[in-house]
Protein backbone atom coordinates (compact mmCIF):
# COMPACT_ATOMS: atom_id res chain seq x y z
CA UNK A 1 0.00 0.00 0.00
CA UNK A 2 1.22 3.39 -0.94
CA UNK A 3 2.46 5.48 2.18
CA UNK A 4 2.04 8.95 2.40
CA UNK A 5 4.22 10.85 5.03
CA UNK A 6 1.99 13.22 6.56
CA UNK A 7 3.22 14.40 10.12
CA UNK A 8 2.16 14.30 13.59
CA UNK A 9 -0.21 17.02 12.96
CA UNK A 10 -2.58 14.61 10.98
CA UNK A 11 -2.43 12.51 14.17
CA UNK A 12 -3.07 14.19 17.23
CA UNK A 13 -6.55 12.86 17.18
CA UNK A 14 -5.73 9.23 17.27
CA UNK A 15 -3.44 10.12 20.06
CA UNK A 16 -6.07 12.19 21.54
CA UNK A 17 -8.48 9.25 21.72
CA UNK A 18 -5.76 8.08 24.33
CA UNK A 19 -4.04 10.68 26.11
CA UNK A 20 -6.16 13.57 27.57
CA UNK A 21 -3.39 16.22 26.52
CA UNK A 22 -3.08 18.32 23.77
CA UNK A 23 -0.40 15.75 21.83
CA UNK A 24 1.35 18.01 18.72
CA UNK A 25 3.46 19.87 21.36
CA UNK A 26 4.11 17.11 23.49
CA UNK A 27 7.54 16.14 23.65
CA UNK A 28 9.14 13.15 22.28
CA UNK A 29 13.19 11.73 22.89
CA UNK A 30 13.59 8.85 20.41
CA UNK A 31 15.44 5.90 22.13
CA UNK A 32 17.59 5.25 18.84
CA UNK A 33 19.09 8.44 18.33
CA UNK A 34 18.36 10.62 21.56
CA UNK A 35 16.69 13.46 18.89
CA UNK A 36 14.14 15.26 21.17
CA UNK A 37 10.98 17.17 19.17
CA UNK A 38 7.16 17.86 19.35
CA UNK A 39 5.06 15.18 18.00
CA UNK A 40 3.61 17.80 15.53
CA UNK A 41 7.01 17.86 13.68
CA UNK A 42 7.82 14.36 12.94
CA UNK A 43 6.59 12.26 10.23
CA UNK A 44 3.85 10.32 10.43
CA UNK A 45 2.38 7.36 8.27
CA UNK A 46 -1.47 6.68 8.63
CA UNK A 47 -3.30 3.75 7.15
CA UNK A 48 -5.86 1.29 7.40
CA UNK A 49 -3.57 -0.87 9.90
CA UNK A 50 -3.25 2.31 12.38
CA UNK A 51 -0.79 5.17 12.32
CA UNK A 52 2.97 5.19 13.21
CA UNK A 53 4.88 8.54 14.06
CA UNK A 54 8.68 8.32 13.34
CA UNK A 55 11.50 10.13 14.07
CA UNK A 56 12.69 13.32 11.84
CA UNK A 57 16.29 12.70 12.16
CA UNK A 58 16.81 8.92 11.98
CA UNK A 59 12.93 7.56 11.24
CA UNK A 60 12.79 5.18 13.50
CA UNK A 61 9.21 3.89 14.59
CA UNK A 62 8.58 6.48 17.77
CA UNK A 63 4.94 5.55 18.42
CA UNK A 64 2.54 2.97 16.68
CA UNK A 65 -1.01 3.41 17.78
CA UNK A 66 -4.05 1.13 16.36
CA UNK A 67 -7.56 0.96 17.34
CA UNK A 68 -9.01 -2.66 16.59
CA UNK A 69 -12.40 -3.42 17.51
CA UNK A 70 -12.80 -1.80 20.20
CA UNK A 71 -8.87 -2.27 21.97
CA UNK A 72 -6.07 0.47 21.56
CA UNK A 73 -2.65 -1.17 20.59
CA UNK A 74 -0.13 1.37 21.94
CA UNK A 75 3.60 0.16 20.78
CA UNK A 76 6.20 2.83 21.98
CA UNK A 77 9.39 1.30 22.07
CA UNK A 78 11.02 3.53 19.81
CA UNK A 79 10.16 6.45 22.51
CA UNK A 80 12.50 6.66 25.72
CA UNK A 81 10.48 9.57 27.16
CA UNK A 82 6.96 11.02 26.16
CA UNK A 83 6.33 14.72 27.59
CA UNK A 84 3.17 16.34 27.90
CA UNK A 85 1.83 19.52 28.96
CA UNK A 86 -0.55 19.91 31.54
CA UNK A 87 -3.49 22.10 30.79
CA UNK B 1 -10.09 33.50 23.77
CA UNK B 2 -11.40 29.95 25.46
CA UNK B 3 -8.85 27.50 25.74
CA UNK B 4 -8.69 23.99 26.80
CA UNK B 5 -7.59 24.42 30.05
CA UNK B 6 -8.67 20.77 31.48
CA UNK B 7 -8.61 18.64 28.10
CA UNK B 8 -10.05 15.36 28.50
CA UNK B 9 -10.23 12.97 25.90
CA UNK B 10 -11.49 14.45 22.23
CA UNK B 11 -14.99 13.35 21.73
CA UNK B 12 -17.49 13.26 18.71
CA UNK B 13 -19.77 15.77 18.16
CA UNK B 14 -22.52 16.65 15.69
CA UNK B 15 -22.31 19.32 13.86
CA UNK B 16 -25.29 21.12 11.29
CA UNK B 17 -24.36 22.08 8.04
CA UNK B 18 -25.40 26.09 7.74
CA UNK B 19 -23.82 27.05 4.45
CA UNK B 20 -22.08 25.46 1.65
CA UNK B 21 -20.06 27.01 -1.15
CA UNK B 22 -17.78 26.06 -4.34
CA UNK B 23 -14.87 27.50 -4.00
CA UNK B 24 -13.02 26.18 -6.97
CA UNK B 25 -14.37 23.24 -9.44
CA UNK B 26 -12.82 20.91 -7.03
CA UNK B 27 -13.39 22.78 -3.14
CA UNK B 28 -15.74 23.11 -1.43
CA UNK B 29 -15.92 24.82 1.61
CA UNK B 30 -18.37 23.90 4.70
CA UNK B 31 -19.60 26.12 7.14
CA UNK B 32 -20.97 24.01 10.20
CA UNK B 33 -22.72 25.25 13.37
CA UNK B 34 -21.21 23.73 16.55
CA UNK B 35 -23.15 24.18 19.59
CA UNK B 36 -20.51 22.24 21.81
CA UNK B 37 -17.25 24.35 20.39
CA UNK B 38 -15.16 25.29 22.35
CA UNK B 39 -13.20 27.57 20.30
CA UNK B 40 -10.51 26.67 18.19
CA UNK B 41 -7.04 29.05 17.13
CA UNK B 42 -6.03 29.15 13.79
CA UNK B 43 -4.36 26.59 12.10
CA UNK B 44 -6.04 23.68 14.08
CA UNK B 45 -8.02 20.98 12.33
CA UNK B 46 -10.69 18.73 12.73
CA UNK B 47 -11.27 14.82 12.52
CA UNK B 48 -14.41 13.94 9.90
CA UNK B 49 -16.10 10.80 10.55
CA UNK B 50 -18.40 8.97 8.50
CA UNK B 51 -20.56 5.72 9.18
CA UNK B 52 -22.16 4.04 6.66
CA UNK B 53 -25.23 1.87 7.08
CA UNK B 54 -23.44 -1.37 7.61
CA UNK B 55 -20.94 0.43 10.14
CA UNK B 56 -18.13 1.01 8.33
CA UNK B 57 -16.19 3.58 9.47
CA UNK B 58 -13.96 6.10 7.60
CA UNK B 59 -11.92 9.26 9.11
CA UNK B 60 -9.92 12.08 7.85
CA UNK B 61 -8.63 15.33 8.86
CA UNK B 62 -9.31 18.70 7.94
CA UNK B 63 -8.12 22.09 8.11
CA UNK B 64 -9.79 24.80 9.70
CA UNK B 65 -10.89 27.92 7.24
CA UNK B 66 -12.87 30.04 10.10
CA UNK B 67 -10.65 32.73 12.13
CA UNK B 68 -11.72 31.77 15.89
CA UNK B 69 -14.01 34.95 15.90
CA UNK B 70 -16.38 33.37 14.01
CA UNK B 71 -16.91 30.30 16.71
CA UNK B 72 -19.60 28.65 17.32
CA UNK B 73 -20.01 28.29 13.31
CA UNK B 74 -16.67 26.57 11.98
CA UNK B 75 -15.93 26.87 8.27
CA UNK B 76 -13.90 23.66 6.47
CA UNK B 77 -12.57 23.61 3.19
CA UNK B 78 -12.34 20.61 1.62
CA UNK B 79 -10.73 19.52 -1.76
CA UNK B 80 -12.47 16.67 -3.74
CA UNK B 81 -9.94 13.55 -4.42
CA UNK B 82 -11.64 11.78 -7.25
CA UNK B 83 -10.72 8.09 -5.62
CA UNK B 84 -11.48 9.50 -1.74
CA UNK B 85 -13.77 8.24 0.95
CA UNK B 86 -14.57 11.18 2.37
CA UNK B 87 -14.00 14.35 0.28
CA UNK B 88 -16.52 12.93 -2.67
CA UNK B 89 -18.98 12.99 0.11
CA UNK B 90 -18.37 15.87 1.63
CA UNK B 91 -18.11 18.16 -1.57
CA UNK B 92 -21.05 16.25 -3.51
CA UNK B 93 -23.74 15.33 -1.41
CA UNK B 94 -23.30 16.85 1.65
CA UNK B 95 -26.36 19.78 1.94
CA UNK B 96 -27.58 22.39 4.45
CA UNK B 97 -29.38 21.34 7.24
CA UNK B 98 -27.07 17.83 7.30
CA UNK B 99 -25.61 16.37 10.32
CA UNK B 100 -21.59 16.12 9.70
CA UNK B 101 -19.96 14.10 13.00
CA UNK B 102 -16.59 15.83 13.76
CA UNK B 103 -14.17 16.01 16.60
CA UNK B 104 -11.78 18.76 17.76
CA UNK B 105 -9.86 21.66 17.74
CA UNK B 106 -7.07 19.31 17.32
CA UNK B 107 -3.19 20.70 17.67
CA UNK B 108 -1.64 22.94 18.85
CA UNK B 109 1.75 22.86 16.95
CA UNK B 110 1.02 24.35 13.83
CA UNK B 111 -0.86 27.74 15.18
CA UNK B 112 -0.61 31.21 14.82
CA UNK B 113 -2.10 34.03 17.21
CA UNK B 114 -1.88 37.66 16.54
CA UNK B 115 -0.19 38.06 20.02
CA UNK B 116 2.66 35.76 18.80
CA UNK B 117 4.07 38.45 16.49
CA UNK B 118 5.60 38.49 13.11
CA UNK B 119 7.01 39.18 10.58
CA UNK B 120 5.07 36.36 9.12
CA UNK B 121 5.82 34.45 6.10
CA UNK B 122 3.04 31.62 4.93
CA UNK B 123 3.77 29.85 2.19
CA UNK B 124 0.76 27.80 0.40
CA UNK B 125 0.78 24.78 -2.36
CA UNK B 126 -2.63 24.29 -3.50
CA UNK B 127 -5.83 23.46 -0.56
CA UNK B 128 -2.18 23.75 1.82
CA UNK B 129 -3.75 27.39 2.05
CA UNK B 130 -6.45 26.32 4.26
CA UNK B 131 -5.15 26.68 7.39
CA UNK B 132 -3.04 29.83 6.65
CA UNK B 133 -6.60 31.36 5.47
CA UNK B 134 -7.68 30.69 8.44
CA UNK B 135 -4.35 32.77 9.84
CA UNK B 136 -5.24 35.78 7.36
CA UNK B 137 -8.52 35.96 8.50
CA UNK B 138 -8.03 36.13 12.14
CA UNK B 139 -5.31 38.52 11.51
CA UNK B 140 -8.02 40.79 9.75
CA UNK B 141 -10.65 40.07 12.56
CA UNK B 142 -8.21 41.29 15.27
CA UNK B 143 -6.81 44.01 13.68
CA UNK B 144 -3.34 42.92 13.27
CA UNK B 145 -0.89 44.83 11.66
CA UNK B 146 1.84 42.18 11.30
CA UNK B 147 3.67 42.28 8.70
CA UNK B 148 2.52 39.65 6.77
CA UNK B 149 3.79 37.80 3.35
CA UNK B 150 1.84 35.53 1.75
CA UNK B 151 3.26 33.50 -1.21
CA UNK B 152 0.37 30.81 -2.61
CA UNK B 153 1.01 28.46 -5.53
CA UNK B 154 -1.94 26.78 -7.61
CA UNK B 155 -1.73 25.10 -10.74
CA UNK B 156 -4.13 27.64 -12.88
CA UNK B 157 -5.65 31.11 -11.67
CA UNK B 158 -8.59 29.13 -11.63
CA UNK B 159 -7.69 26.63 -8.81
CA UNK B 160 -6.83 29.78 -7.02
CA UNK B 161 -8.98 28.91 -3.92
CA UNK B 162 -10.15 32.30 -2.12
CA UNK B 163 -8.84 34.55 -4.70
CA UNK B 164 -11.52 37.08 -4.92
CA UNK B 165 -11.01 37.60 -0.37
CA UNK B 166 -7.49 37.20 -0.67
CA UNK B 167 -8.03 40.41 -2.91
CA UNK B 168 -9.73 42.43 -0.50
CA UNK B 169 -7.50 41.42 2.24
CA UNK B 170 -4.68 43.21 0.54
CA UNK B 171 -6.24 46.04 -0.21
CA UNK B 172 -7.32 46.25 3.48
CA UNK B 173 -3.97 46.23 5.13
CA UNK B 174 -0.79 47.73 3.89
CA UNK B 175 1.00 44.95 5.58
CA UNK B 176 -0.15 42.39 3.98
CA UNK B 177 2.10 41.31 0.54
CA UNK B 178 0.11 38.02 -1.27
CA UNK B 179 2.67 36.73 -4.43
CA UNK B 180 1.68 33.81 -6.85
CA UNK B 181 2.36 31.48 -8.67
CA UNK B 182 0.66 29.56 -11.16
CA UNK B 183 2.85 26.25 -12.16
CA UNK B 184 1.13 25.04 -15.45
CA UNK B 185 -1.26 27.86 -17.09
CA UNK B 186 -0.70 31.35 -16.95
CA UNK B 187 -3.78 33.25 -18.33
CA UNK B 188 -3.12 36.37 -20.94
CA UNK B 189 -0.69 39.36 -18.88
CA UNK B 190 -0.42 37.52 -15.78
CA UNK B 191 2.11 38.95 -13.62
CA UNK B 192 2.89 36.60 -11.02
CA UNK B 193 5.35 33.84 -10.72
CA UNK B 194 4.79 30.92 -13.65
CA UNK B 195 6.92 28.22 -12.31
CA UNK B 196 7.19 25.71 -9.14
CA UNK B 197 8.46 27.59 -6.17
CA UNK B 198 12.74 27.49 -6.10
CA UNK B 199 15.03 29.47 -4.55
CA UNK B 200 15.29 32.50 -6.31
CA UNK B 201 11.26 32.98 -5.88
CA UNK B 202 11.74 32.53 -1.89
CA UNK B 203 14.61 34.51 -1.83
CA UNK B 204 12.52 36.89 -3.67
CA UNK B 205 9.80 36.90 -1.04
CA UNK B 206 10.39 35.00 2.10
CA UNK B 207 11.87 37.98 4.49
CA UNK B 208 15.46 38.88 5.24
CA UNK B 209 16.76 35.94 7.53
CA UNK B 210 18.24 38.83 10.04
CA UNK B 211 13.93 39.96 11.06
CA UNK B 212 13.33 36.13 11.54
CA UNK B 213 10.49 35.25 10.44
CA UNK B 214 7.43 33.23 11.59
CA UNK B 215 7.08 30.89 8.91
CA UNK B 216 4.10 28.43 8.54
CA UNK B 217 4.49 26.09 5.30
CA UNK B 218 1.57 23.97 3.97
CA UNK B 219 0.75 21.73 1.18
CA UNK B 220 1.40 18.19 -0.46
CA UNK B 221 4.08 16.44 1.09
CA UNK B 222 7.05 17.07 -1.32
CA UNK B 223 6.07 21.07 -1.69
CA UNK B 224 6.17 21.41 2.07
CA UNK B 225 9.95 19.47 1.97
CA UNK B 226 10.94 21.42 -1.01
CA UNK B 227 9.65 24.49 0.46
CA UNK B 228 11.64 23.99 3.90
CA UNK B 229 14.53 22.84 2.68
CA UNK B 230 15.02 25.93 0.71
CA UNK B 231 14.15 28.37 3.49
CA UNK B 232 17.08 26.56 6.21
CA UNK B 233 19.28 26.96 3.14
CA UNK B 234 18.63 30.61 2.67
CA UNK B 235 19.27 30.30 6.66
CA UNK B 236 16.15 30.88 8.49
CA UNK B 237 16.19 29.22 12.09
CA UNK B 238 14.33 25.77 11.29
CA UNK B 239 12.59 25.93 14.96
CA UNK B 240 10.94 28.82 13.10
CA UNK B 241 9.77 27.00 9.95
CA UNK B 242 6.53 24.89 10.99
CA UNK B 243 5.11 22.89 8.47
CA UNK B 244 1.77 20.68 7.89
CA UNK B 245 2.17 17.97 4.84
CA UNK B 246 -1.16 17.63 3.03
CA UNK B 247 -2.65 14.64 1.88
CA UNK B 248 -4.90 12.03 2.17
CA UNK B 249 -4.99 10.17 5.84
CA UNK B 250 -5.36 6.30 5.13
CA UNK B 251 -8.73 4.73 6.00
CA UNK B 252 -9.62 3.32 8.89
CA UNK B 253 -11.53 0.39 9.50
CA UNK B 254 -13.75 0.20 12.84
CA UNK B 255 -15.20 -3.40 13.08
CA UNK B 256 -17.19 -2.00 16.30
Amino acid sequence: MMENKLDGNAAAGNLEEIFPFEMTLAQATCAGCGAHDVIGAAGAYMHGMGTIIRCNRCDAALIRVAHIRGHYLLDMRGVSVLQMKEG
Amino acid sequence: MERRTLLGRLSWQLGEVVATRPETARTKSITLDLPGWRGHRAGQHVDVRLTAEDGYRAERSYSIASPPEEAPRVTLTVERLDDGEVSPYLTEELRVGDKLELRGPIGGYFVWEAEMGGPLLLVAGGSGIVPLMAMLRHRAAAESTVATRLLYSSRSLEEVIYRDELDRLVKRSAMLAVAQTLTRAQPPGWTGYSRRIDLQMLREVAWPVAQRPLTFVCGPTPFVETAAAILVELGHEPARIKTERFGPTGEKHDGE
